[in-house]
């Protein structure tokens, strides 16, 4: 079993292609950051038709499957579109469309969890703070955002780890990341499949765990107790 | 309308915010006009590429109607068969024996931290080998079993948090008249629980049926999504597919939420029997090491992905 665990790391460059996953899940982290803290302001603000907005986009793309979003931007955008992301390159370009789909669709979930984060500040709080006679700025500043925040590290920390779980499906457009390699591996040597599975397992869990383990206990850490 | 971020607007606010408004209108119309003028550039507008979708039945009858049946049947396999799965994790995991509770908590977050497509691509292997079922059927087994592994320990959460949001009184009353401990989970924390988890259940359902999608795309298990890819070389319009496929899973996927956060409301409002309930959006899905149950966790969850 070990000869066969060497041999399956000498011909197979598992450590790539879990590098490439934990590019698509960085590059698609940040990526939905900004773009789920711009939905989530709209989400928020007075304005009615960016609220509108906010709602829509989120109630169709969090209800498209990521996969038909993950296809749809290699059969759609790429193939029929002629959408290259800035690159000549098929394995470039389909990485980077990988990151758009993730993004689009992770950007959702992070919208929902900092609204909600916002939405578990009471009022009064806002009340109190203009009472004291603090501006606008500062009501944000120093009262509003710092609860709201702490609040959210839990249901981000989730977030992130489903993210680097969804990265897998980028295996639909052909990226070269852990499910598509192993994909290759064990139609190639079916009869150590449950080595395979046990290594790529181990991996994910190795990446996915320890993140949940600590952003949970920071999280507990830091929550406002009520 | 007052919210924790602003005031009620005033006279000067307001004409700010019709400001906002129209300048957002007008960027939102340019985005809008590009879109288009470059689907029109690509020819993706002319009626020739909707006419299968919306002007005839046969496209629906060749490929749209059996992918969706096929979505629909590994959905509800899956759900069938990981509720039992997750009521026993789930109940497993509350034991007082720590022989049982901690081989069922390895099990369970083991395969939430795994991804489902892993799963399914390993399941479709041990048919291959083990098994010598027909490639369809096969590719149907393969998406259930991931489905069922994932599904079933996320669903173990979900009875797990149903159980543990049933009022303490109601446990310390049976104990109190003397029942014991699987009197105590048969007669009166499943009952109530299973009312308070139907929610959470209904939410979980549009996860499986979003994820039924993964096994068309890499297996090529012949559901929606799979047919994406001959449909439209067969009528050359793949704009067209894609968003007929995906306005297919948004309607389905939008009245399973739309019923469930119904559900949710009617039963923390409803006049008899508990209120408890487990909320879609409370059981923090595919996290594994995170823990929600706890009192003062459970606000501001992220919704399940």
């Amino acid at each position: 079993m070990i000869e066969d665990l060497t041999r399956l790391f000498e011909e197979y460059n598992l450590l790539g292609a879990f590098w490439v996953t934990v590019q698509l899940a960085f590059y698609s982290a940040i990526g939905s950051l900004v773009w789920g803290t711009i939905l989530a302001g709209m989400r928020v603000s007075p304005v009615p038709v960016m609220r509108w907005f906010g709602i829509t986009y989120i109630n169709v793309v969090r209800n498209t499957p990521l996969t038909v979003i993950i296809v749809a931007t290699s059969l759609g955008l790429w193939q029929t579109m002629g959408v290259t992301m800035g690159s000549a390159q098929f394995t470039t370009t389909h990485f980077r469309l990988a990151v758009l789909g993730l993004t689009a669709y992770t950007a959702c979930f992070v919208c929902e969890s900092l609204r909600s984060g916002i939405n578990t500040v009471d009022v009064g709080q806002a009340d109190a703070a203009r009472a004291l006679g603090l501006n606008f700025v500062q009501v944000l500043g120093l009262v509003v955002l710092p609860q709201a925040f702490r609040s959210v590290i839990g249901p981000l920390a989730s977030v992130l780890i489903a993210l680097t779980k969804n990265t897998t499906i980028a295996a639909a457009i052909g990226v070269s990341e852990a499910a598509l390699l192993m994909k290759e591996m064990i139609e190639n040597e079916a009869d150590l499949l449950f080595l395979i599975f046990g290594v790529v397992a181990f991996g994910f869990v190795l990446l996915t765990l320890p993140t949940g383990l600590v952003l949970g206990w920071v999280s507990n850490k830091v929550a406002v107790k009520r | 309308m007052s919210s924790v971020l602003y005031d009620n607007p005033g006279p000067k606010a307001r004409l700010r915010n019709h400001l906002y408004t129209l300048i957002f209108v007008v960027v939102l119309a340019f985005a809008l006009w590009w879109v288009l003028a470059a689907m029109d550039e690509k020819g993706q507008l002319e009626w020739r590429n909707w006419e299968p979708y919306l002007g005839d039945t046969e496209a629906w009858e060749t490929y749209l109607i059996p992918g969706l049946l096929n979505t629909l049947k590994a959905a509800a396999l899956s759900i069938l068969i990981a509720l039992p799965i997750g009521a026993v994790f789930g109940i497993a995991r509350l034991s007082d024996h720590p022989w049982i509770r901690w081989p069922a908590g390895v099990v369970v977050e083991f395969f939430r931290a795994v991804p489902v497509l892993i799963l399914m691509l390993a399941a479709n292997i041990a048919y291959v080998q083990f098994t010598n079922l027909e490639p369809s059927t096969r590719l149907l087994y393969a998406v259930v079993t991931g489905l069922v592994l994932y599904n079933g320990s996320v669903l173990a959460e979900v009875v797990r948090a149903g159980i543990l949001s049933i009022p303490r009184g109601q446990s310390e009353a049976a104990m109190a008249v003397g029942m014991r401990k699987g009197q105590l989970m048969r007669n009166i924390l499943l009952p109530q629980a299973v009312t308070a988890m139907l929610p959470a259940i209904v939410s979980q359902l549009v996860v499986i049926v979003k994820d039924t999608a993964i096994g068309g795309a890499v297996l090529g298990f012949g559901e929606l999504i799979a047919k994406a890819r001959p449909a439209s070389s067969f009528y050359f319009n793949v704009i067209a597919t894609l968003v007929v496929i995906a306005a297919i899973y948004i309607v389905l996927n939008f009245i399973l939420t739309s019923f469930a956060s119904w559900l949710e409301k009617w039963l923390r409002t409803r006049k008899r029997g508990g209120t408890s309930v487990v909320a879609g959006d409370m059981i923090e899905e595919q996290a594994p090491g995170l823990r929600f149950d706890r009192p003062g966790d459970q606000m501001g969850g992220a919704p399940p992905i």
